[in-house]
């Protein structure tokens, strides 16, 4: 049976009437012990016998066609094949649902795969991949960046509202700067990699993904067959950050050259491989514009973007998503340029449009709380808007003042002091801080739950945990609406045979998914109350025993089987009548050298406000991996091209350079108590991507306040501060 | 080529591709998947074993340099239900996410330990001629050889501290 909603309407607050203690609360994860003794199996893991081993080759020219010349390696040992056919330019966009680029013999960016070399053994494969002959026709026309790109292509309707430059030139206190971004790598730890297995029509693939349903679609589009025929494996994902989003070239290539030759074949992606042929995050410019009056209220805001693509990709980072809702102001004007380019695909990478979009806002805003000398917390909270300021609707909850109030108390904000004035021997101290939001989703999902009369109960989907914590809260929401302790259930995931959910990204799948296990569970309920003799309202179930109605009965005695439930939520009314986000403030405490230009982040604090916390464990880790990225993106990461090709030349981990160890202080963390009764029947609200929003510009507003250099151009490399100084 | 390999306890007999890394004669000739590759490159320590009771990066070694040697994987530390108490303390504080980058913190910690135990200084040490202090920074400094990009980084520092007396480090005063 399926217990069914459509997000219409407000649900009541069950997960608060229930007794079991097993939600919100820190819980380790269940798969954790697996992961710690080498024992969960990766994609590339899986044994299987008469495998053959595929490497990716990529293009050597940034623009032009290719031929490969087979013939040139048939000798060498192990040989089995070499295969262009329907060879993606780049990996899918998230939830695109169809194929990526295909197109041929053509090359767009240098590092394209072009083909992919099987031979018995993966060192065979790989010297393979690496003596093939390949006869190139080069087109020296090249668009290297979007200095030099010929075709930009324009925003078809950039958002206008009132008169911003008017608003401009009447303002009190005003800002109108340029930022810019490089672009970023999700660097995931896993490299992708597929596994593909004929057995006549029939194709299984065990790959690293983030969103099953989406990519079954996605790699049987590109196949040409039937998704009904293809079965996709993910069970552990080596992490995602966007990067599995969509389908990607290794299981294209390993599903072509395992019906060709017969026999399973994998495919496991080179670290140069990943940061070229998945997606990039855009490098961006923007220019802000902030116009305020006399009584420290907003009156104007823009962004205007301008970024790189690939041609016919569809897919623009949204740089601009939270500047339309955050701040009130009536003036508004937004514009986005895409140069076209021979540089990877851009795509996803976690917190599109705000990681890279609340640097710049977040530090324009910065700017202008000292233009008008304005503490930058009083400015932010007088200018939170009523209604959404350009559509009117509602919010659903939002805390960000209760954040940025909280925020400041905990961590001391009241010590700041003027930019420059605080030293320690040959370093500069300062504070700053930042708004954070993150719009949130719903998705449609499915689950299917099932109670045994021994207490045990097991959630399938084909949902993913991609290290967000999914095995842990799924099966806490299971445990908490059956009263069962959370270690008495069992969560399976990642197999598309099961229910389908919606995916990991967009920070939309505890909630989305999540929801759906409530539903199944809650339609569970509904028959366990009817073979009790109460309503629904009044049962209570608490470590397998059943109460209501005057009746009390241990679980084994309401059922003799199983009883099985699909839990299916959609999304409704609520999604559209209503504007939710998440929301938060981040600080930050660094340290500028004032002989290096070194910048050291010495603390951090974060205060969320994402809904109901699901599992606080797993949510403060994955707020600390967006303070983490924080750092990285205002201090040290940053994609390089080459000015002759485009070709990302800084493509492995040790020249891109994320955050290490030492580069972290201990990180502080808090939620404020919130539930979120439009967002779903759980009224929990994604976090992962907010964790990261604003958390870079914290920081480089900390190196204003400690040093009185103002960075617009990330990264703050030691370079665009010590000249300053 | 016929080599053989102790791995965790055990003598395996291999006809290898001298080419083959001791991550990859790991990994694909001997069932050991606990140890990742993140990079083959020596860039991410995902691949951490000890070798003769020293962490390496197992991907910049080739399996035929190491005949006779004595190498331990995460799956020779412990398993679900026998963790060793560095396992269990990052089961405990949450000391990974995806679990990718982990099975190599691991390792690394455990060596770390050690070195520590042994006095080694490092390139955030003061005083070369002391024992070096079990701070944070020292645990941080120890440790960057180690990506997370899931930045399970506070985790991994309190899983590490809180599991150092159990693993043979004497318990210190260092502030969290």
């Amino acid at each position: 049976m399926t217990e069914h909603l459509k997000m219409d309407e407000v649900q009541p607050r069950l997960l608060d009437e229930t007794t079991q203690g097993a939600i919100h609360r820190p819980m380790p994860r269940p798969e954790g012990p697996l992961k710690v003794s080498g024992r969960a199996t990766y994609a590339a893991e899986w044994k299987m016998d008469n495998a053959a081993n595929g490497v990716l080759v990529r293009a050597a020219i940034p623009k032009g066609h290719y031929k490969v010349d087979a013939s040139s390696v048939e000798a060498m040992p192990g040989f089995l094949g070499v295969y262009t056919d329907r060879m993606p330019r780049n990996a899918a966009q998230g939830t695109m649902n169809t194929n990526p680029a295909q197109i041929g013999d053509e090359i767009q960016y240098l590092g394209q795969p072009i083909a992919v070399a099987v031979a018995e053994t993966f060192e065979q494969a790989r010297d393979i991949a690496a003596a093939l002959k390949i006869d190139y026709d080069r087109d020296d026309d090249v668009a290297a960046g979007p200095d030099t790109a010929q075709q930009v292509n324009e925003k078809d309707d950039p958002f206008d509202q009132g008169d911003l430059d008017r608003a401009m030139a009447d303002a009190a206190h005003s800002v109108d700067a340029t930022y810019t971004t490089k672009g970023h790598n999700s660097a995931a730890m896993e490299p992708h990699a597929a596994l593909a297995v004929w057995d006549g029509d029939k194709l299984t693939v065990r790959a690293s993904l983030q969103m099953l349903g989406y990519n079954r679609n996605e790699l049987a589009d590109s196949l040409g067959i039937d998704a009904e025929n293809l079965r996709l494996l993910s069970p552990y994902i080596g992490g995602g950050f966007g990067s599995k989003l969509g389908i990607s070239p290794e299981a294209i290539a390993a599903s072509v050259a395992a019906k060709e030759l017969g026999r399973p074949v994998r495919v496991v992606m080179t670290r140069n491989n990943v940061f070229e042929t998945v997606v990039r995050r855009t490098e961006t410019r923007q220019r802000l514009r902030l116009a305020l009056d006399a009584d420290g209220k907003l009156t104007g805001i823009g962004q205007e973007n301008w970024q790189s693509n690939l041609p016919e990709e569809p897919f623009a980072e949204p740089v601009d998503l939270a500047t339309h809702f955050l701040y009130a102001g009536a003036n508004r004007r937004y514009g986005q340029h895409i140069a076209i380019v021979n540089r990877s695909a851009a795509g996803s990478v976690r917190a599109p449009g705000e990681a890279v979009g609340m640097l710049a806002l977040e530090n324009a805003m910065d700017e202008l709380a000292e233009a008008a000398g304005i503490d930058p917390i009083d400015l932010r909270v007088a200018n939170i808007p009523e209604t959404h300021p350009e559509n009117g609707k509602p919010f659903s909850s939002r805390s960000l003042a209760e954040c940025l109030r909280q925020g400041a108390e905990a961590f001391g904000w009241s010590a700041r002091q003027a930019p420059g004035a605080r030293r320690e021997g040959e370093w500069l101290i300062g504070m700053g801080v930042a708004s954070a939001a993150r719009t949130n989703i719903l998705q449609e999902s499915k689950a299917r739950v099932t109670l045994n009369p021994d207490g045990t109960a097991l959630v399938e989907t084909d949902m993913t945990d991609i290290g967000t914590g999914t095995y842990a809260i799924l099966g806490q929401i299971a445990a908490e609406m059956l009263g069962l302790p959370p270690e008495k259930v069992t969560v399976e995931l990642g197999d598309t045979d099961l229910p389908k959910a919606s995916g990991s990204g967009g920070s939309w799948g505890a909630a989305s998914a999540g929801s759906a296990v409530f539903l199944g569970a809650k339609g569970i309920r509904r028959r366990l109350a009817e073979r009790l003799g109460c309503t629904p309202e009044d049962l209570r179930l608490q470590d397998g025993v059943a109460t209501g109605g005057n009746n009390r009965r241990p679980l084994a005695e309401l059922m003799d089987a199983p009883l099985s439930e699909i839990g299916h939520l959609e999304t409704g009314a609520k999604s559209n009548d209503v504007h939710q986000a998440g929301y938060g403030a981040h600080f930050a405490e660094v340290a500028v050298n004032t002989v290096t230009g070194e910048v050291r982040v010495r603390r951090m604090l974060a205060a969320m406000a994402a809904g109901r916390i699901l599992n606080e464990q797993t949510a403060r880790s994955q707020v600390w991996g967006g303070q983490i990225w924080g750092i990285g993106t205002a201090l040290t990461e940053g994609l390089d091209h080459d000015p002759r090709t485009g070709h990302i030349v800084n493509n492995d981990l040790a020249e891109y350079h994320v955050p290490v160890n030492l580069d972290v202080p201990d990180l502080d963390v808090i939620f404020v108590e919130e539930r979120d009764d439009d967002a779903n029947p759980i009224q929990a609200k994604g976090i992962g991507e907010l964790g990261l929003s604003g958390a870079g510009a914290a920081i480089t507003n900390a190196i204003y306040n400690a040093c009185g250099v103002r960075v617009r151009d990330y990264p703050a490399t030691p370079d665009r501060i010590f000249s300053h100084l | 080529m016929q080599i053989t390999l102790s791995v965790n306890g055990e003598s395996h007999a291999l006809d290898i591709d001298p080419r083959t890394t001791l991550l990859d004669a790991l990994r694909d000739h001997l069932d050991l998947t606990g140890s990742k590759k993140g990079c083959d490159h020596g860039q991410c320590g995902a691949c951490t074993v000890h070798v003769n009771g020293r962490r390496i990066n197992s991907c910049l070694a080739l399996a035929v340099m190491h005949e006779g040697d004595e190498v331990t994987t995460i799956e020779g530390l412990g398993e679900p239900g026998n963790l060793s108490p560095l396992q269990a303390a990052f089961v405990r504080h949450d000391g990974f996410q995806c679990g990718y980058c982990t099975p190599g913190q691991i390792m690394s910690a455990k060596s770390m330990l050690e070195e520590f135990g042994n006095g080694w200084p490092s390139n955030v040490t003061d005083d070369l001629t002391a024992a070096p202090d079990f701070s944070d920074a020292e645990i941080k400094e120890r440790m960057s050889g180690n990506l997370c990009r899931c930045s399970a980084y506070p985790g991994i520092c309190r899983a590490i501290r809180d599991a150092a007396p159990d693993e043979g480090m004497h318990k210190t005063e260092a502030a969290e």
